[in-house]
C-alpha cells in the first residue's frame, strides 16, 4: 500500500496534467461540436507549436512565455486558412477528418525532418522549479499550464455566453441556414472560430514544450486520451473538457501508483467505454 | 437470368485465372527480393480489401484496422512463438479471434444510436491503443517483442519467400472473391444502403445492426489472417510497430485512392501506394515518402473523393440493372404510364363514403394503438393515443402542425420506440420490435421528403426493399421490383440514380419501394405535398389501385380535397390525443375539430 502522501502527490500531478488534457481538448471539442469538423490536425498543430516554442526559446535564449505572444496569432491564421479550404470544397465532416489526417501526416514528417526523431527538451528557468505547500510539490511549469487551461476555458465560456460573437456561434451550430437568414455572417464567424481553435492548439503546444521532452512519435500517443476527454466532457463545452481532463488525469496517476505506469494509457479508454456501455445516451 | 449469370460469373473466372497465373511466379527464377516485394503488394491488398468490405461499403471508416491486424499478428506470435503450436491452424485461429474482436467492438459501439461515422472512426482508433497497452503489459509480448525465427512453415515452394508469397496469394484471391461477391450480394447492397441512409434502410426492413456486425466480422477476420501470416514473414514483432498509425493510414489511403465502392478499387490502390513507397524507401527517402502520402491523401480528398474506380462502379451497375430488366421483358423505352386519363374526385368520394360505414362497424382490426405514449425528454408528443386501423380501409390521419401525426408514423414504423402503451398488428405485439422486424411484419412507409439511397439506382433501391421486407433473395425480388416500378410509371427510369429524378418521380420512387415490399399497412406521409394538380391526380389513382389490391393505407395529408376523396374514415389528433374519428363529412363538421384547426370563435370567449 503506497503512503498517503504519495497518493496525494500523484493526485495533484494528475490533476495538473489533466488541465493540459483539457486545454488540448478545448479547441478540438469546440470545432467538433460547433463547426462539425473533427480536426485531427489539432494534435499536429499542438506539437508543431511545441517544437516552435522550443526553437524560439532556445535560439533567442528568451523566456518561453514570449512564444505566447507570437505563436497563437500565427496559428490563428493557419486555422482560418484551413477552414477556408474546407468551406471552399464544401467538405463533409468525414472528408474533413481525412483531410486533416493527411495534414497530420505531413506535419509529422516535417517535424521529423527539421528536428529529427531525437528527444528535445526545452531548458528554461521553470524547468526544475517547484513550490512546496504542506509537503506537496507543485512544479512551476505544470502549475502554469493548469492556470492557463483555467483562463482559456473561462475566456471561452465568457465569450460564448456573454458576447454577440459567442451567441452567433451557438446560433450557427444549431441551425446554419436560419442563422444566416437572420443576418449572421456565417463565413466570418466560423472562420474566426476555426482560427481560435487552432490558436488554442498553439497555446497548448507551448505548455507541452514547457513540461515534456519532445519526440515526434508523441503526436499520436495523445490522440486517444484527448478524444476521450472531449467525448466525456461534451462536444462544444467550455469547462467540460477541463473537468473530464482532470478526472482522467487523476485516474491515470492513481493507476500508476497502485498498478504500474505502463497501464496508465488504458484508463481513459476504460472510462470512455464504460460510459458507452452504461450511459450510451450521454455520448 | 441468362444475361445475369454471365454478368456475375465473368469477373469470378477472371479472378481465378489471375490467381492461377500468379501461382507460377515462384518458378520463374526471380530473385528472392522480387518475391518479397510481390508479397508486400499482395499483403497490403489483402489488408485494404478486408478493410473495404466493411468500411468502404458501409461508410463506417474504421481507424482501428491495426487492432484487428494486430490481434492476428499476436495470436500467431504467442501461439507459435511462445507456445510452439503449428503454424497454419494458428493462422486460422488468428482469423477467428480477430473476427470475434470485431463483432464485440461493433456490438458495443453500434448499440449507441448516435454513433455515426466520425465517432466510430475515433473509437476504433482508441481500441487500437487499448489492445497495444494490454499486449505490452502481459506475457503476450511484455515489452521486448517476440522472435518467430523458429516457427516451422510448411514448404509449398522452392524457397521460404516463395512460400510466403503463395500463402498470401491464396488469401489475396480469397479476399478478392469475397469483395466481389459481397459487392453484388444482398449483404453488400444493404451495406451500400446503410452508407447512404441508415435510418431509412432500417425502416425498410434492413437489419442494419446485424448487417454491420456480419460485415465487420468478415473484415476483421481477413485482417487477422493476413496479420497471422505477416507475423512469421517479418519474424520479429514489436507492439510499437504492429499498432502504429501506419496500418490504418495506409488502408484508408489505398482504398480511397482506388475507389472504396468498387470491389477491386482497394487492390488497385494498394498496388500503386506500395510501389510508390518502395521507390521512396530504396531512394532512402522514407520521410519524403510519408510526406508524399499525406499530400496524395489530401489531393484525392479534394479532387477525386470517389477514387480511380469510383466512376466505373456506377457505370457498371447501371448497365447490369438494365440487362436484368431486359431479361424480365421490361422494355425501358416504352412510354408506358399510369397517369390517369381523367380523374373525378366526387365520383370516388361517394363510393368511399359507402364503404366507410361498413368498415367502421364490421372491419377486422389490423393495427391497434392502445394508450400509446411518446415523449422526447419531457415533451409529450403522443399522450395515451388510442387508434384502430381496419383491414382494407384508407384512414386519413389529420391534425394541426405538431399534433403528432408524423411521430405516430415514426413510432409505428419502429423508428422511435414508444415510451408507453402498446401497438399490435393483426394481434401481434410490435411495440418491442426493431424497425426492420416491423417492416418484415408488413408495415411500409413513405417519407414526406423522399429519402432514396442516393448511390443506388432506382431499380436497386426498389429491389433492395422488396428483398429485405419480404425476406427473399435479390434474384427472387427482381420481378416484384420491376412490377412496382412499372406500376408507378418509373419503368423508363429504372437504371438512373435518384439524383436524376424530379420531385414527382422521387415521390413515386417512394411509392415503388413501399409497393415492392407488399405491405399489409402502408403509411403515406404527406405524399402529395409539393405536387402539381395533375401529379396529385395520378398519385390519387395510384393510391386507389394500391387499396384495390388489399393493402390498408394510413394517410397523413394536408391537401383536404384529396383526403375527402380518398379516406374511408378520418381520425383527427391534437396534442397527441385522439380528438375525433369516423365518417369524413361528420368529422369535419365536429366543432372540436374546427376549433383545433381554426381556433375559437370570438363570441364564444
Amino acid at each position: 500500500m503506497p503512503s498517503f502522501h504519495l497518493i496525494f502527490q500523484s493526485a495533484v500531478s494528475g490533476l495538473l496534467l489533466g488541465g493540459l488534457y483539457g486545454l488540448i481538448g478545448l479547441g478540438l471539442g469546440l470545432s467538433w461540436g460547433l463547426l462539425g469538423q473533427i480536426n485531427l490536425a489539432h494534435f499536429a498543430f499542438v506539437f508543431l507549436s511545441a517544437y516552435l516554442s522550443y526553437q524560439i526559446s532556445t535560439t533567442f535564449a528568451i523566456n518561453p512565455w514570449w512564444a505566447l505572444m507570437i505563436l497563437p496569432p500565427a496559428f490563428f491564421a493557419i486555422g482560418a486558412g484551413l477552414h477556408a479550404l474546407i468551406r471552399r470544397f464544401r467538405m463533409t465532416p468525414f472528408n474533413s477528418l481525412l483531410l486533416t489526417f493527411g495534414i497530420t501526416v505531413i506535419v509529422d514528417a516535417l517535424i521529423q525532418w527539421i528536428w529529427t526523431a531525437d528527444f528535445r527538451k526545452l531548458e528554461s528557468v521553470y524547468s526544475n522549479s517547484k513550490i512546496e505547500i504542506a509537503g506537496i510539490y507543485f512544479p512551476y511549469a505544470e502549475s502554469f499550464s493548469f492556470i492557463i487551461s483555467l483562463i482559456c476555458a473561462s475566456a471561452v465560456y465568457w465569450v460564448m455566453k456573454k458576447t454577440d460573437i459567442g451567441k452567433a456561434v451557438r446560433a450557427i451550430a444549431q441551425d446554419p441556414q436560419m442563422s444566416t437568414a437572420f443576418g449572421i455572417n456565417q463565413k466570418f464567424i466560423t472562420t474566426f472560430l476555426a482560427g481560435t481553435c487552432t490558436a488554442l492548439a498553439a497555446i497548448a503546444g507551448i505548455c507541452v514544450s514547457l513540461i515534456f521532452t519532445l519526440n515526434p512519435s508523441q503526436l499520436y500517443t495523445w490522440i486517444g486520451v484527448v478524444f476521450a476527454v472531449v467525448m466525456l466532457g461534451g462536444l462544444g463545452s467550455a469547462f467540460g473538457p477541463l473537468l473530464a481532463g482532470m478526472l482522467i488525469g487523476i485516474s491515470e496517476s492513481i493507476t500508476m501508483v497502485f498498478i504500474a505506469p505502463s497501464w496508465a494509457p488504458i484508463v481513459s479508454f476504460t472510462l470512455l467505454i464504460g460510459l458507452l456501455l452504461f450511459r450510451p445516451d450521454k455520448i | 437470368m441468362q444475361v445475369k449469370r454471365i454478368q456475375t460469373n465473368r469477373p469470378l473466372l477472371n479472378i481465378l485465372l489471375i490467381g492461377v497465373l500468379l501461382t507460377a511466379v515462384p518458378w520463374l527464377g526471380l530473385p528472392a527480393f522480387w518475391l518479397s516485394f510481390f508479397y508486400l503488394i499482395l499483403y497490403w491488398s489483402v489488408l485494404t480489401l478486408s478493410w473495404n468490405v466493411f468500411s468502404g461499403y458501409s461508410g463506417y471508416f474504421s481507424f482501428g484496422h491495426g487492432a484487428f491486424f494486430g490481434i492476428g499478428i499476436y495470436t500467431v506470435a504467442y501461439m507459435c512463438g511462445q507456445l510452439e503450436m503449428t503454424f497454419l491452424p494458428m493462422v486460422a485461429l488468428a482469423g477467428v479471434l480477430s473476427g470475434t474482436a470485431g463483432v464485440l467492438l461493433g456490438a458495443l459501439v453500434f448499440r449507441v444510436k448516435r454513433v455515426r461515422g466520425e465517432l466510430f472512426a475515433l473509437l476504433t482508433l482508441a481500441v487500437t491503443f487499448i489492445i497495444a497497452t494490454v499486449v505490452l503489459n502481459t506475457p503476450i509480448d511484455g515489452g521486448p517483442g517476440v522472435y518467430l525465427n523458429s516457427v516451422q512453415v510448411p514448404k509449398l515452394a522452392p524457397s521460404t519467400p516463395a512460400t510466403f508469397y503463395l500463402l498470401i496469394l491464396i488469401v489475396f484471391i480469397l479476399a478478392l472473391l469475397i469483395s466481389k461477391h459481397i459487392s453484388t450480394s444482398k449483404l453488400g447492397v444493404a451495406l451500400f444502403a446503410i452508407h447512404d441512409d441508415e435510418d431509412a434502410a432500417e425502416v425498410m426492413g434492413v437489419p442494419t445492426f446485424k448487417t454491420k456486425l456480419v460485415a465487420l466480422f468478415i473484415s476483421s477476420a481477413l485482417a487477422g489472417v493476413a496479420g497471422g501470416i505477416h507475423a512469421v514473414f517479418v519474424s520479429y514483432v514489436t507492439a510499437n510497430e504492429v499498432f502504429s498509425i501506419n496500418v490504418p493510414l495506409f488502408v484508408v489511403l489505398m482504398s480511397i485512392l482506388g475507389g472504396a465502392r468498387h470491389w477491386a478499387g482497394p487492390a488497385l490502390g494498394a498496388v500503386v501506394i506500395t510501389s510508390l513507397q518502395y521507390v521512396f524507401t530504396i531512394g532512402d527517402n522514407a520521410l519524403m515518402g510519408k510526406m508524399a502520402l499525406g499530400v496524395i491523401l489530401i489531393l484525392v480528398i479534394l479532387f477525386k473523393p470517389e477514387g480511380f474506380l469510383g466512376k466505373r462502379a456506377k457505370a457498371n451497375s447501371k448497365k447490369s440493372a438494365k440487362q436484368i430488366a431486359d431479361s424480365y421483358g421490361v422494355s425501358l423505352n416504352s412510354t408506358q404510364s399510369t397517369t390517369p386519363t381523367h380523374f373525378h374526385v366526387d365520383h370516388h368520394h361517394h363510393t368511399s363514403l359507402d364503404n366507410s360505414n361498413k368498415k367502421l362497424n364490421k372491419g377486422e382490426v389490423l393495427l391497434t394503438a392502445k394508450d400509446l405514449c411518446m415523449s422526447f425528454s419531457g415533451l409529450k408528443v403522443l399522450q395515451n393515443l388510442n387508434l384502430q386501423i381496419y383491414k382494407g380501409e384508407i384512414l386519413g390521419l389529420l391534425g394541426p402542425n405538431g399534433s403528432g401525426k408524423s411521430t405516430f408514423i415514426n413510432v409505428v414504423s419502429g423508428h422511435y420506440k414508444s415510451t408507453g402503451g402498446s401497438l399490435s398488428l393483426s394481434g401481434v405485439d410490435i411495440s418491442e420490435l426493431k424497425a426492420h422486424a416491423i417492416a418484415q411484419q408488413g408495415v411500409a412507409r413513405t417519407y414526406q421528403i423522399p429519402r432514396p439511397f442516393a448511390n443506388l439506382t432506382v431499380f436497386e433501391n426498389t429491389r433492395l426493399v422488396a428483398s429485405y421486407a419480404r425476406g427473399i433473395s435479390l434474384a427472387l425480388a427482381t420481378p416484384y421490383a420491376i412490377e412496382a416500378l412499372e406500376k408507378v410509371g418509373l419503368a423508363q427510369k429504372i437504371d438512373v440514380l435518384p439524383q436524376d429524378l424530379n420531385l414527382h418521380q422521387r415521390k413515386f420512387l417512394e411509392f415503388a419501394r413501399a409497393l415492392a415490399a407488399k405491405p399489409k399497412l402502408l403509411m403515406l406521409d404527406e405524399v402529395l405535398s409539393g405536387l402539381t394538380p395533375s401529379e396529385i391526380q395520378s398519385a390519387i389513382n395510384l393510391i386507389l389501385s394500391i387499396k384495390a389490391q388489399g393493402t390498408t393505407i394510413l394517410f397523413v395529408e394536408h391537401v383536404m380535397s384529396a383526403v375527402m376523396a380518398l379516406a374511408d374514415r378520418i381520425a383527427v389528433i391534437n396534442y397527441g390525443q385522439l380528438l375525433a374519428e369516423g365518417d369524413p363529412q361528420e368529422v369535419m363538421r365536429n366543432p372540436e375539430v374546427i376549433t383545433a384547426y381554426l381556433g375559437k370563435k370570438l363570441d364564444h370567449a
